[in-house]
């Protein structure tokens, strides 16, 4: 265990270390040699004083962190207020049997937060089944004090939750809801993961290739591929790259998903919590309390829907803001099968409901809506094309652009059947987008507000944008351009009571 | 079965407040242009045009702007929730329980102080949901963020 900071810290100070030797090198004959030993030895004096320097300790009331030698800094954390456990593993952590504990604390201004570097693997997972459990048991008061704040909303999870923690205070009981199948990895070229990764792997390369100073015509295998493509035809060479990009795409793709993802279980643990492992090389295990969740979204990106495919994450509150790399919805099923990633929200939200429920379409002026929008930004391309033509660019753009058409049209269909919401059982559903379609569950006692836009076309076409405000996820879940109509009736479902002040029966001035 | 507007009206001094402060973005679109359009090589049309143009638009903006607002602009605090309406070509109303505020401020910037206005906000535990109710008359200010520190005082757990 002591060997995971050495290690990594000597890693960091390479080039430190490079510079002290060459130092070492040229400053005297031989004298100096002295200096790059020494530099690795004080970097490995360094980081054990600050292992045995390092001290946890958990007291009923507090989680105590405490470290430096010459600065000694402590960290305390209430144990009530631990709203995350995060374990996570690097290769090197695991060949040591090694693991890193994050405690979470929801506090914005983290500087490096709780964070223990290499306890044991039994060490951390103690360490976190005490520190959950105990969270759980001070903040049951917390959680009866909630509901019993008049909520208007039937509370069906944190119900069930309450029963069982009676149930059972003391054991617990583990519930599997998802696992990997590696079948799944079929899903990971139809995700951008794997573009993402070309483009990134394409720009650091060309940057090497500039900064170093070497054209990409004197490599000798490049040399040798431009040579080829100069000897054929275009069409085949735009076949070939094209067949060589998809290759290399897929390839990214699925390693990435697979290096994420392997070994991906989600599993429910009786004390209240959802539990997420996953990873290959690095493993991950994240736990996200349940009296925390509010809801699901349910992602169904076009290519991914295309192959009958959705991922899945949390809403919930308390998490770290949107910035972090989990932000305040956290992942809980990679791309897999659409009915996997149903069954799995309903397993965790209690209720098949909200996944199933047919949706209230949002009638004929949304649809006209969708169109226009759609066929305003073909019309604006197709206008700039012909000016560019006028001014002497060649003549295909304008055809390129009147193809852009019943492109158009089809996804302002699309949006529009993307388009729906409902109440069902205590959350509130909607969903929206085409390239990017999404379902957002969220429970109704999660609403802290309504936000109710129109604006001047949607005023003169009777529609609203309902927004529903909460404390979790994204913060806003809108029902985009529903009829006023149906706008009124779903908030009042909702969120029983709230709107009651302000209704009029008068046919008054509509917003 | 209609959303009513929120009894309240702003204060009426909102009107010139919306105005002046409107004014100075057109200012500095009409004296760029006028600074382009001084250059002889320019077209006749485009140097008269355009700047005359921005004039009406700038008027059109100017007057019908804060009347449209200060007829929108409306906001009502009952037993149980606040609600606000704003804006003018898009319109927006907020409505929040009381027990989910978790603060309110007031704030009164230069121009505001100027013509005696404050605004409130009003914020929930969401980062999507400040009400803010601007122009305020600045009695109405201090007794709507009095009554509202009132009512949210005795509302108990952390209002997510």
């Amino acid at each position: 265990m002591l060997l995971v900071h050495p290690v990594r810290e000597l890693g960091q100070a390479v080039p430190a270390l490079v510079g002290l030797v060459l130092a070492g090198r040229a400053m005297g004959e031989g004298q100096t040699w002295w200096l790059g030993p020494a530099g690795v030895a004080v970097v490995v004096a360094v980081s054990v004083l600050r292992w045995m320097t390092t001290r946890y300790r958990i007291t009923p009331e507090q989680v105590q962190l405490r470290t430096g030698l010459l600065r000694r800094k402590t960290i305390a954390a209430a144990a009530d207020r631990v709203r995350s456990v995060d374990v996570t593993a690097s290769a090197l952590h695991r060949v040591l049997g090694l693991a890193k504990v994050e405690i979470g604390t929801g506090s914005h201004h983290r500087g490096r937060g709780l964070e223990l570097d290499s306890l044991t693997e039994a060490q951390a997972a103690a360490l976190r089944a005490e520190l959950l459990h105990r969270g759980m048991a001070a903040s049951q008061d917390t959680a009866r004090a909630t509901s019993l704040r008049a909520e208007p909303c039937a509370v069906a999870v944190a119900g069930d939750h309450d029963t069982q923690l009676e149930d059972d205070p003391g054991s617990d009981q583990e519930t599997e809801l998802a696992r990997m199948d590696p079948r799944w990895v079929r899903f990971a070229p139809f995700t951008m993961s794997g573009v993402l990764g070309a483009a990134a792997i394409l720009g650091i390369g060309s940057r090497l290739l500039n900064q170093s100073g070497v054209s990409p015509g004197d490599v000798g295998p490049i040399r040798g591929g431009l040579d080829y493509v100069e000897r054929n035809p275009i069409w085949l060479d735009v076949l070939q790259g094209l067949a060589v990009l998809v290759v290399f795409v897929t390839v990214l793709s699925i390693g990435g998903y697979a290096v994420s993802y392997w070994g991906f279980r989600l599993t429910r643990h009786s004390h209240g919590s959802l539990h997420i492992t996953r990873g290959l090389l690095t493993t991950r295990d994240i736990s996200i309390e349940e009296r925390r969740l509010r809801g699901v979204e349910l992602a169904e990106p076009l290519l991914l829907r295309a192959v009958h495919a959705a991922r899945l994450s949390g809403i919930t509150t308390g998490l770290k803001s949107r910035s972090g790399a989990d932000g305040g919805s956290s992942m809980f099923l990679p791309p897999a099968p659409r009915s996997v990633a149903r069954q799995v929200a309903a397993a965790i939200l209690r209720d098949p409901a909200p996944v199933e429920v047919a949706l209230t379409a949002h009638g004929p002026a949304a649809r006209r809506r969708r169109f226009v929008r759609a066929l305003l930004v073909a019309l604006v391309l197709i206008v700039a094309a012909g000016l560019a033509v006028l001014r002497g660019a060649p003549q295909w753009l304008v055809w390129a652009a009147v193809v852009i058409v019943p492109a158009a049209v089809m996804l302002a269909e699309d949006r529009y059947r993307s388009l729906g919401h409902a109440v069902a059982g205590s959350f509130l559903v909607t969903r929206a987008g085409s390239l990017y379609r999404r379902r957002d569950v969220l429970q109704c006692e999660g609403i802290i507000g309504w936000n109710v836009r129109q604006t001047f076309f949607q005023r003169r076409a009777g529609l609203a944008t309902l927004t529903a405000t909460t404390a979790a996820g994204r913060q806003r879940y809108a029902v985009r351009d529903v009829p006023l109509g149906l706008a009124l009736p779903l908030a009042r479902r909702a969120v029983p009571g709230l709107l009651d002040d302000f209704l009029t029966l008068a046919p008054g001035r509509q917003l | 079965m209609l959303l009513r507007d929120p009894v309240h009206l702003v204060s009426p001094r909102a009107v010139a407040y919306w105005t002046v402060r409107a004014l100075p973005l057109w200012i500095i679109v009409l004296a760029a242009e006028l600074f382009w359009s001084s250059s002889p090589r320019d077209h006749f049309a485009v140097r008269i045009v355009v700047p005359a143009l921005t004039v009406v638009l700038a008027a059109a903006h100017l007057i019908v702007m804060p009347r449209w607002r200060f007829r929108v602009h409306r906001w009502e605090v009952t037993s149980t929730a606040v609600y606000t309406q704003s804006g003018w070509l898009r319109q927006e109303r907020r409505i929040a329980p009381l027990s989910r505020v978790q603060t309110v401020d007031t704030e009164r910037g230069p121009l505001e102080q100027l013509f005696m206005l404050a605004n409130v906000t009003v914020t929930t535990a969401s980062a999507a949901g400040p009400l803010r109710i601007h122009g305020l008359d600045r009695t109405t200010a201090e007794a709507l963020v009095a009554e509202l520190t009132e009512v949210t005082s005795h509302s108990q757990g952390d209002a997510t």
